[in-house]
């Protein structure tokens, strides 16, 4: 039990796919001019991470190993094939505003990067426990910065009006180049809790071969 | 002219990195110098517009008549993986200088987002073949561009006296947030 608990905090900071390893960047940019958004597409993101996971470390010892990226992609594309389908059927308007993007989780790095490296060599109860700690990750990261962007660029959270009236919206935060700035306080910040909490930078590479 | 305002409009106003963050990897990790940028700016070219010589047809011909349209993602990755390893035999075959060259480019491109992105863009957006193959061009000309343009900025940033919490991988995306509010003066070029 405390085995799986260490396996789902790591996805949270230490080994933050976003803020750490820096993969899968382009959705968690592209969507966060909102929290509406970064939470459609975190919960997108955790339902294809965890059911991709689940299902390649259950037939971990029947993929050849010759022909395992490709059975990879088949797997990853036919969840985000579901999801895309389920969000147009039941949630149209969060689908539209995210675009391209809940189809692109297919090309997702983080996906592949933890299917490749953990789920086809652990059993499913590590596997999804891995899944979740590292959607959580990135859900966090997405929800944190929509939530700055969306303050200062809107004055607004999930569309309730937090600033003053007074309050000038400072619109670069909902534009492309807000979400980089931002982007890029949080990674400083990541490193500087990583730097107060004391974990190394070596810890990833004794975790991944546990 | 409407080809021309296409490829403009795909390369500079909505340019793929720095409008719609996509391909932020590749631009990232490959602005190093200026020749490995364009490396991979030239790699991505060839594969875009492969890709969409090949998924287009398909999905025009093959897809759409079939009613098998849910099947879009599932196929473009395909054809996008398969080619990107066509593209490494025959490199490797014929061209062995410019497959040492590449190497570590290629392998790479199948989970750059931008080449999957622009397959779908051509279906959205209702182009016909000519004008795919002009967009997709654009595109990839607007991520060599951005390459070009962080690969300078990079080695300019790594003579200058820089505060200790921006060190690193932040102040690259500062820097690419001050190139993204320089590339919004392009949204007037063009109407």
């Amino acid at each position: 039990m405390k085995q799986l608990w260490k396996m789902f905090t790591r996805g949270l900071i230490v080994e933050n796919p976003l803020l750490m390893l820096m993969i899968g960047l382009c959705s968690a940019l592209a969507v966060t001019s909102s929290v509406a958004n970064s939470i459609g597409m975190g919960g997108a993101m955790i339902f294809v991470i965890v059911f991709a996971e689940l299902v390649i470390s259950l037939f971990r010892k029947l993929i050849p190993k010759d022909a395992r990226i490709p059975i990879f992609i088949i797997v990853i594309a036919a969840f985000t094939t579901i999801i895309h389908l389920l969000m147009q059927a039941y949630l149209p308007d969060l689908s539209e505003s995210l675009g391209v993007f809940i189809p692109l989780i297919v090309v997702n790095c983080i996906i592949m990067g933890r299917v490749e490296a953990w789920a086809s060599k652990q059993p499913p109860h590590f596997a999804v426990a891995d899944a979740l700690g590292m959607g959580l990750g990135y859900t966090w990261v997405l929800v944190g910065i929509g939530a700055v962007r969306e303050l200062l660029g809107n004055g607004t959270l999930l569309d309730f009006q937090i600033m003053p009236q007074s309050f000038e919206p400072i619109l670069f935060f909902t534009l492309p180049p807000g979400g980089f700035m931002v982007f890029a306080f949080f990674i400083s910040f990541n490193i500087w809790l990583k730097k107060v909490t004391g974990t190394k930078a070596g810890n990833t590479i004794v975790s991944e071969s546990v | 002219m409407n080809l021309i305002s296409i490829f403009l409009s795909a390369m500079l106003i909505d340019n793929i990195v720095l409008m719609r963050f996509l391909a932020l990897c590749p631009f990232i990790g490959m602005s190093v110098d200026p020749g490995k940028s364009i490396g991979m700016g030239l790699a991505v070219t060839f594969v875009t517009v492969m890709a969409t010589v090949v998924t287009y047809p398909l999905y025009i011909f093959v897809l759409q008549p079939l009613n098998l349209t849910f099947l879009q993602i599932l196929v473009f990755i395909l054809v996008i993986a398969s080619l990107v390893q066509l593209v490494e035999f025959y490199l490797k075959k014929k061209v062995p200088s410019l497959y040492a060259s590449m190497g570590i480019f290629l392998p790479l491109i199948t989970t750059n987002c931008a080449i999957l992105a622009v397959t779908f863009d051509n279906i959205s957006k209702g182009f016909n073949l000519i004008e795919a193959v002009v967009y997709a061009l654009g595109v990839a000309m607007g991520l060599l561009v951005s390459l070009l343009l962080l690969a300078g900025i990079r080695a300019r940033i790594k003579a200058a006296p820089l505060p200790k919490f921006m060190q690193g991988t932040p102040i690259l995306f500062v820097a690419t947030s001050l190139l993204a509010v320089a590339f919004m003066g392009f949204s007037g070029l063009i109407k």
